[in-house]
C-alpha cells in the first residue's frame, strides 16, 4: 500500500484492532502533520475552543432570526491547518479524487461518537450543474457515500443548486458570503431529522442556507458533519 | 493570435488549449489539431499517455459525472492537470512555427576564462552536429556564460531551445540574466504559477515537470543538473525531457556531480565530455572541514546548542552571510531558536515554504545574516558571499553530490574567493570521505591544468 499523500510505502503494523478499523491510507509522517479536532470544543459548530461553550461566530448566528434556529449543531473531524489546506486544494481544486479515502478511518471512529445509533438520513451540499462538469464529482457526495458505506445511513440528494451564484465561495469576502442569497432549492422535503454533509465549514454560511431550507421543508432538527472546521 | 507559434511541440488537455469551444472544433475539423486519449490501457497495465506514468499506484479511480462511468485517472501529473480516461490530449498538426533567425542575438559583452570556452566550443560543435555532450563543470564554474555561445548559434540558426532544470529557483534566477543576455529572443520561464507563461518562447526556461506539455518542440535541449533529484530518481522525468526533443536534436547535460551511470558512459566513449576543473575567478574550490560532535542529534533534540557549531560561530569572518542545511523540515525551528540570540537576522525556508521564493530572495540581498534551510537550495542558487554549515553531515539526504553541491555554495565571488565550509557529523560517512576526496581531487586537476608544464616534469 502507498501513502495517499506522499506516495511513500506504507509499512503495517497489523494488531487486533487494527484488523478491526479501515485500514489507515496514509504514512505516520503525513497523518502527524493532520491536526483531528480534540475537546474542549465550540458546541455549536464544532470548533476547537477555549471552553465546552459557545464561540462568537455562533452567537451571531444565534441572533440572527433567520437562522437561528436552522442548524441544531456541526461537528467536525480536523482543523484547517496548513497541510489540509494542501489536501483540500489538490482533492478539490486539482480533482485528485482518491483523497477522498483517507477520512475512511476517521469517519469511522468520529461518526459514531457524534451521532451514535441512529440511521438519521445524509443530504450532501449539492454543486451547480457548471461545478460538477469541471470538477467531474461532488467532494460532499463522495464523503456521504463512505459513511453510508461504513453505517448504512441512507443518502438522500433533498437539495439542488442554483446556477447563477457564478464566483466562487472563495473569492468573496465573508460580509459578501453571509449576505448572498441562499443559493439551494429544495427537491424532496423530509419529515425526519437529517444530518447534512460537507467537505469544510468555514463560516457556516453553506450548511445554514442548507439548513434553513431542509428546516423550513419540515425537518425536526438538522445537524451537519464537515470533514474540516 | 499565432496559432503555429502558440502550438507548435505542445501536446495539451482540452483546459489548456487557449481557445474557446468552436475555435477548437474548427481546428479540429480542419486537421490542424488531432486528439490521442490521455490514457491508454492494456490488458497488464495503464499508460498516461500525458507524463508517462506506468506505476499502478499513481493511477486512481474517479466516478465520473462528466461520463457518467467509474474510471481511471492519472495521480502522477495530476498537479499540472488531471489526465483521464475520457479526456484528450491535442497536438497541433497545422503549419510549424517559424522562429525568427536573429543575426545579433547575444548582448553579453563578458570574456569567458580558456577554461569555459573550451567547453563552451565542445557545446556549440554538439548542437552543430546534433550530438549529446556531458558538461562536467564544478560549482562556480560560470555554467550559464558557457552556454552562451551554443545558444547565440542555435538562435542565428532559428532554432528552438530549451534549458530545464529541477529547481523553480533557479528558473527564477536565470531568467533575468538570460533576458539581458537575449534582449531581442522570446524567453519564457516555466515552473508552477510562473507568471510569465506566454506559451510562444523561443527559448525556454523551465522545470523539469514543465516539460510534460512539449512534444517534439526542441532543437537544443539543455539539462542543468542532470544528476539531481528529482531528475536522478524519477524515471519518467527523463522520458519527458527525451518526449520534448524534436527526432533530430542536441542534447547537452550539466553538472558538477555526475552520478556512476553518466560516468560509465563517458567512460565507454558513448558520450562525449568537457572537463571544467576551475572556477570562472580562478581559485580553488573551499575544501570542507569535518568536524565531530558526540551525540549531534540528542543536543539538538535537547535545544543545546553544538560546541562545534558554537566555536565555529565565534571565530568565524562576521562579514559573511551563514547559511545552515539541516537534513529535515522538522530541525528548522529548533535550529532557528537555538541560534536566535546569535543573529540580529534569521529566516528558514524549505520545499513547501508559502515564501520561499521571497526569502531566498531577502537573503540575496542581504536582508539576513543567517539562512537555514533544507537541502533545496544544494545547488543553482548563487549568494557572494557566504559560509556554509551543514548540521549532520552525516544524515542520509547528504549524499556526496549533495555535500559537494552545498561546499560549492561558498567563495563564489571573485571579490570574496574564499569560504568557510563546516561539515558537523556524529560520525564520518562514506558520502562524507567521497565529498571532501572528490573537491580535493578537483582542486588538484585545476592546479594541474594550469601549470601543464609542471605535470610533466613530475
Amino acid at each position: 500500500m502507498y501513502c495517499l499523500i506522499c506516495h511513500q510505502k506504507i509499512i503495517y503494523h497489523h494488531t487486533w484492532n487494527s484488523m478491526l478499523s479501515p485500514l489507515s491510507q496514509i504514512c505516520e509522517e503525513c497523518s502527524i502533520q493532520l491536526e483531528p479536532i480534540q475537546a474542549p470544543i465550540c458546541e455549536r459548530c464544532g470548533r476547537p475552543f477555549k471552553e465546552p461553550s459557545i464561540c462568537n461566530d455562533c452567537l451571531n448566528w444565534q441572533r440572527d432570526p433567520q437562522y437561528e434556529k436552522s442548524l441544531a449543531f456541526n461537528r467536525a473531524i480536523f482543523t484547517y491547518n496548513d497541510r489540509m489546506k494542501d489536501i483540500v486544494y489538490r482533492w478539490k481544486y486539482r480533482g485528485d479524487y482518491e483523497l477522498v479515502h483517507l477520512f475512511k478511518p476517521y469517519i469511522s471512529e468520529k461518526f459514531p461518537q457524534f451521532y451514535p445509533n441512529t440511521k438519521i438520513p445524509l443530504v450532501p451540499i449539492p454543486l451547480t450543474d457548471e461545478r460538477m462538469y469541471e470538477r467531474g464529482f461532488n467532494q460532499a457526495e463522495a464523503i456521504a457515500q463512505i459513511i453510508r458505506d461504513q453505517f448504512h445511513n441512507p443518502i438522500v440528494h433533498a437539495l439542488s443548486r442554483k446556477q447563477n451564484s457564478h464566483e466562487k465561495q472563495s473569492k468573496k469576502s465573508k460580509i459578501q458570503r453571509i449576505q448572498a442569497d441562499n443559493p439551494f432549492k429544495l427537491k424532496i422535503s423530509i419529515n425526519k431529522p437529517i444530518i447534512i454533509v460537507d467537505d469544510i465549514y468555514t463560516t457556516g454560511t453553506t450548511i445554514h442556507h442548507a439548513a434553513k431550507r431542509l428546516k423550513e421543508a419540515g425537518s425536526p432538527a438538522v445537524y451537519s458533519l464537515t470533514m474540516i472546521r | 493570435m499565432d496559432f503555429p507559434k502558440q502550438l507548435t511541440g505542445k501536446i495539451l488537455l482540452k483546459e489548456e488549449l487557449p481557445f474557446e469551444k468552436d475555435e477548437i472544433q474548427h481546428l479540429l475539423d480542419s486537421n490542424d489539431l488531432i486528439r490521442t486519449p490521455s490514457i491508454t490501457k492494456t490488458f497488464f497495465q495503464l499508460i498516461c499517455n500525458r507524463c508517462g506514468n506506468k506505476k499502478h499506484h499513481l493511477f486512481g479511480k474517479i466516478p465520473c459525472y462528466r461520463c457518467q462511468k467509474t474510471h481511471f485517472y492519472c495521480r502522477n501529473c495530476i498537479q499540472t492537470g488531471r489526465a483521464m480516461e475520457c479526456t484528450m490530449l491535442y497536438e497541433w498538426t497545422g503549419p510549424q512555427a517559424n522562429w525568427p533567425h536573429e543575426t545579433n542575438p547575444c548582448a553579453w559583452e563578458g570574456t569567458l576564462t580558456p577554461a569555459q570556452s573550451k567547453a563552451a566550443t565542445a557545446i556549440q560543435r554538439a548542437i552543430q552536429k546534433h550530438k549529446e555532450q556531458l558538461v562536467w563543470a564544478v560549482c562556480g564554474a560560470g555554467k550559464t556564460e558557457m552556454l552562451f555561445p551554443g545558444i547565440t548559434y542555435a538562435l542565428q540558426q532559428g532554432k528552438r531551445i530549451c534549458l530545464a532544470t529541477p529547481r523553480s529557483d533557479v528558473v527564477r534566477e536565470l531568467m533575468p540574466r538570460f533576458q539581458t543576455a537575449f534582449p531581442h529572443t522570446k524567453i519564457e520561464a516555466l515552473y508552477a504559477n510562473s507568471s510569465q507563461k506566454t506559451g510562444e518562447g523561443q527559448l525556454i526556461l523551465s522545470t523539469t515537470h514543465q516539460l510534460i506539455r512539449y512534444k517534439h518542440a526542441f532543437d537544443v535541449m539543455i539539462i542543468d543538473e542532470i544528476d539531481a533529484f528529482p531528475y536522478h530518481q524519477d524515471p519518467s522525468l527523463h522520458s519527458l525531457a527525451e518526449r520534448a526533443c524534436k527526432q533530430i536534436s542536441s542534447k547537452i547535460y550539466l553538472t558538477a556531480t555526475p552520478r556512476e551511470k553518466l560516468k560509465k558512459r563517458v567512460s565507454k566513449i558513448q558520450l562525449a565530455a568537457e572537463f571544467v576543473p576551475i572556477r570562472f575567478h580562478g581559485h580553488p574550490l573551499p575544501v570542507p572541514i569535518s568536524k565531530l560532535e558526540w551525540n549531534l542529534r540528542k543536543k539538538i533534540n535537547n535545544k543545546k546548542l553544538p560546541q562545534t557549531l558554537d566555536s565555529f560561530l565565534q571565530a568565524r569572518n562576521p562579514q559573511r552571510q551563514l547559511l545552515i542545511f539541516v537534513p529535515t523540515i522538522h530541525q528548522l525551528p529548533l535550529i532557528k531558536q537555538l541560534l536566535i540570540n546569535r543573529f540580529e537576522s534569521l529566516e528558514t525556508v524549505h520545499a513547501e515554504d508559502e515564501e520561499r521564493k521571497e526569502k531566498v530572495e531577502a537573503f540575496r540581498q542581504k536582508k539576513y545574516e543567517l539562512l537555514i534551510t533544507t537541502t533545496i537550495l544544494e545547488r543553482g542558487v548563487t549568494f557572494p558571499s557566504v559560509d556554509v554549515v551543514i548540521l549532520d553531515a552525516g544524515h542520509h539526504v547528504f549524499d556526496e553530490a549533495a555535500i559537494v553541491q552545498i561546499a560549492g555554495r561558498a567563495g563564489r565571488s571573485p571579490i570574496d574567493p574564499t569560504g568557510d565550509v563546516l561539515l558537523i557529523h556524529q560520525g564520518l560517512t562514506e558520502a562524507i570521505k567521497a565529498a571532501i576526496k572528490h573537491i580535493q581531487s578537483m582542486n588538484n586537476r585545476a592546479k594541474n591544468q594550469m601549470q601543464p608544464t609542471k605535470i610533466k616534469r613530475s
